[in-house]
């Protein structure tokens, strides 16, 4: 079908909203409200145009294209009408764009410069909003919102739990959580989706760079960091480089330029979690176990399961997560190691997750008053960090890990795109129970962005039914069948975020479907290119057992690798 | 908290649709005077809503509480006639003698305030309201005065 834009015949498909068919064509149309894969919900209207036969603008987001349609996208009426938009958002708006979190990074900030908005054309007082510092993951500034309602419907629509929405009406609407209660006593999983669709500050993660920026400068402690397996392949976009550039050793030479004493990587206890991991599962198939197994390495899943499905607790792995297990042995059979006491250790890890820094306080994390991890950046806060230390990240020479963590498999490396703890755990897994390796370890079916992925595997004699979800949205349909008797599933991953923790809460902003799908192929690109592609295979796995844990499931392993969950029933939900 | 009244206005709404969200809040307003924490709870249960909505839709609306309502409950006039006659300093007086804002009820359990559109008294304007009970032509004087028995009779109690 034939479209007019200015003059010009343009192609559009049957049925597709016009912002898609303009978008398609190179044409830059401003929108604050619109994400993609959702039905719009045109309240911006940043996406206007001009329409012949038609008196008003209209919202292109929202408007279906038809044959003949004659538009303007950039006239000056609608030029006016969006700077408009604009400089009314702004009249309710602190000016502090120099004290943001967002500040060069902010689509009200950039949607005011392709404005020429020059000056306050609105002034007047006000609304007072409070900001609300209670989570330990996410800080909402309502007053820094433009109520475009992304963080609304991403957390109802994309990962149903719907702990904000919008409140009050006209000029006193506002988005809060229930009676207003701080986001800490709200439903929030703290997965930080909705950071990632902000356009401006008003949704951060807490931040612990003045922290760890304390410690560095203090170096009174001796400070160790590990950085998660998806952080290598997503960080070098915030030093404009291409999605999916794998920085791994030059992220390891950045840290060590920060002053971190010692830098592992967390691939390496992904490893170490599958060990136990894999084991729990042949234990629970061998010995009449509470199946289907759910993974429990995604803070944010886990506490949906808390919240929502507290009935099936039994069914997490007790595993903790691959942060929390190599923090535990940091402080344990590393200190012991390196004969430091470890009170003095401050560890430090770099994690794609907001919901991360809820997971480290969480009961259970640490032994007496030791915690297991003492600070969590995201990606964003390390990039922040390398930019404020002045390190020039593209002329570093790439390094390797230290000792005696340095070593990972792919199989650990996997855990950062959804999927891939499923693969790991299948490679490991199915030699504990038969002895052999698998013939293949590509699962393809396990693979890409479907929100619920299966596959039989065959373990022996065994077929193997697993599950996994992508994106913990799409947990309740698989869960309501498991409680409705479905049994043909013996082991189910959960990623929080859509694509895994490639497209964490806590990753580079700005990314799009393509880029997380580069992220993605990133890490399978490095599981297909190297030799070392299973857990149990790794050396270093089979030093610390031989060394320290004994074996998978021990006494060592259930005291510093393990733990417990709770019950979130008096959540407001 | 008398979750046994909320029950009985879910039992009024089996089918569970979410367009009885509104009645099933006013009806639990009715009963208890205010739309409570747990009310929230447990119409979400069964219109499968979340509260953050449920909170949403009622803030939408002006004739939703959600604090206990006081011992006395006053309503002052914000109408066309009580604006001209001053009621928004009224309002103030109000807020400033009780430390407390519209929509909130004292700490000590006695008073509650909410703002109406009209009470249909113009001709008494400024014009308020304790539990039903009109007072006329109210100033700053007369108001304290109001208070100060409000409290003795409160106290007695």
């Amino acid at each position: 079908m034939k479209i007019i834009v200015i003059n010009n015949e343009v192609e559009a498909k049957e049925g597709e909203f016009l912002l898609a068919a303009l978008r398609r064509q190179g044409i830059k149309i401003p929108t604050l409200c619109n994400i993609d894969g959702l039905d719009p919900s045109g309240s911006c209207r940043m996406c206007v145009v001009e329409m012949e036969g038609r008196p008003d603008l209209v919202p292109s987001c929202a408007f279906p294209v038809y044959e003949g349609l004659k538009i303007l996208t950039h006239s000056e009426r609608v030029v006016t009408a969006r700077k408009a938009i604009v400089e009314l958002l702004l009249s309710n708006h602190p000016d502090d764009c120099l004290y943001c979190v967002r500040n060069g990074n902010c689509e009200l900030q950039g949607l005011a410069q392709e404005h020429c908005v020059s000056e306050r054309i609105f002034s007047g007082s006000k609304n007072s909003y409070k900001l609300d510092y209670s989570s330990p993951a996410i800080v909402r500034d309502p007053a820094k919102c433009v109520l475009c309602g992304k963080c609304v419907r991403v957390c109802e629509e994309i990962q149903n739990v719907a702990c904000i929405d919008f409140a009050g009406r006209g000029s006193k609407a506002y988005i809060g959580t229930a009676f207003d209660e701080g986001l800490n006593v709200s439903s929030c999983v703290k997965c930080g989706q909705c950071i990632l669709v902000c356009p401006t500050g008003a949704l951060t993660e807490r931040s612990h760079i003045d922290e760890v920026m304390a410690v560095l400068h203090e170096k009174k402690k001796h400070i160790v960091v590990q950085h998660a397996p998806s952080v290598s392949v997503t960080v070098g976009e915030e030093f404009g480089l291409k999605a999916g550039k794998d920085v791994n050793g030059i992220m390891t030479a950045a840290l060590r330029k920060m002053g971190f004493d010692r830098v592992f990587e967390t691939s390496f206890s992904a490893d170490l979690t599958i060990m136990e991991e894999a084991s729990e599962l042949a234990d629970r198939i061998q010995n009449g176990g509470k199946l289907p197994m759910f993974t429990s390495c995604s803070p944010g899943w886990v506490k949906y399961l808390e919240e929502f499905y507290p009935e099936m607790i039994d069914n997490l792995s007790s595993c903790k997560s691959p942060q929390q297990m190599l923090g535990a042995v940091i402080k344990s059979y590393y200190a012991e190691r390196e004969d430091i006491d470890p009170k003095d250790i401050y560890s430090v890890s770099v994690m794609p997750c907001t919901a991360k820094k809820f997971e480290i306080d969480r009961d259970g994390m640490g032994r007496g008053d030791t915690s297991d991890v003492d600070a969590v950046l995201t990606t964003r806060e390390f990039a922040k960090m390398i930019r404020m230390m002045g390190i020039d990240f593209n002329s570093l020479e790439p390094d390797g890990a230290d000792t005696p963590f340095g070593i990972r498999s792919t199989a650990g490396k996997l855990f950062g795109a959804s999927g891939g703890v499923m693969e790991a755990a299948l490679r490991t897994a199915h030699y504990f129970l038969t002895g052999k390796e698998l013939e293949i370890f590509e699962i393809k079916e396990i693979r890409g962005m479907k929100g619920i992925k299966e596959a039989k595997v065959m373990i022996g004699e065994l077929e193997v039914g697993v599950a996994v979800v992508n994106g913990v949205g799409n947990a309740q349909k698989l869960l309501d069948e498991i409680q409705a008797g479905r049994d043909d599933i013996h082991f189910v991953e959960i990623m929080t975020c859509p694509g895994g923790c490639v497209a964490g809460g806590g990753q580079p902003i700005g990314a799009d479907p393509e880029k997380i799908k580069a992220r993605m192929r990133a890490i399978y690109k490095i599981d297909k290119e190297e030799t070392l592609r299973t857990s149990h295979n790794n050396p270093d796995i089979k030093r610390l057992y031989d060394d320290y844990l004994g074996k998978p499931l021990g006494h060592k392993s259930h005291e510093l690798l393990h733990t417990h969950y709770v019950e979130r029933k008096d959540i407001m939900k | 908290m008398n979750n046994n009244a909320i029950n009985e206005v879910i039992e009024k709404y089996p089918s569970a649709k979410r367009e009885y969200l509104i009645p099933m809040l006013q009806d639990v307003q009715e009963i208890q005077g205010f739309v409570s924490k747990d009310s929230v709870v447990m119409i979400g249960d069964h219109l499968k809503l979340p509260g953050a909505k449920i909170y949403g839709v009622a803030t939408f609306y002006n004739q939703f509480r959600f604090n206990k309502p006081g011992q006395f409950h006053i309503q002052i006039c914000r109408g066309t006639a009580c604006h001209v006659k001053g009621s928004v300093n009224v309002l103030e007086s109000i807020e400033r003698a009780l430390n407390i804002k519209v929509g909130q009820t004292s700490r000590d359990g006695l008073f509650s305030l909410e703002v109406v559109a009209c009470l249909g008294a113009c001709g008494l304007a400024p014009v308020i309201s304790v539990n039903g009970e009109f007072y006329a032509n109210v100033d700053n004087k007369k108001l304290f005065k109001i208070l100060k028995n409000l409290r003795k009779e409160g106290g007695t109690k």
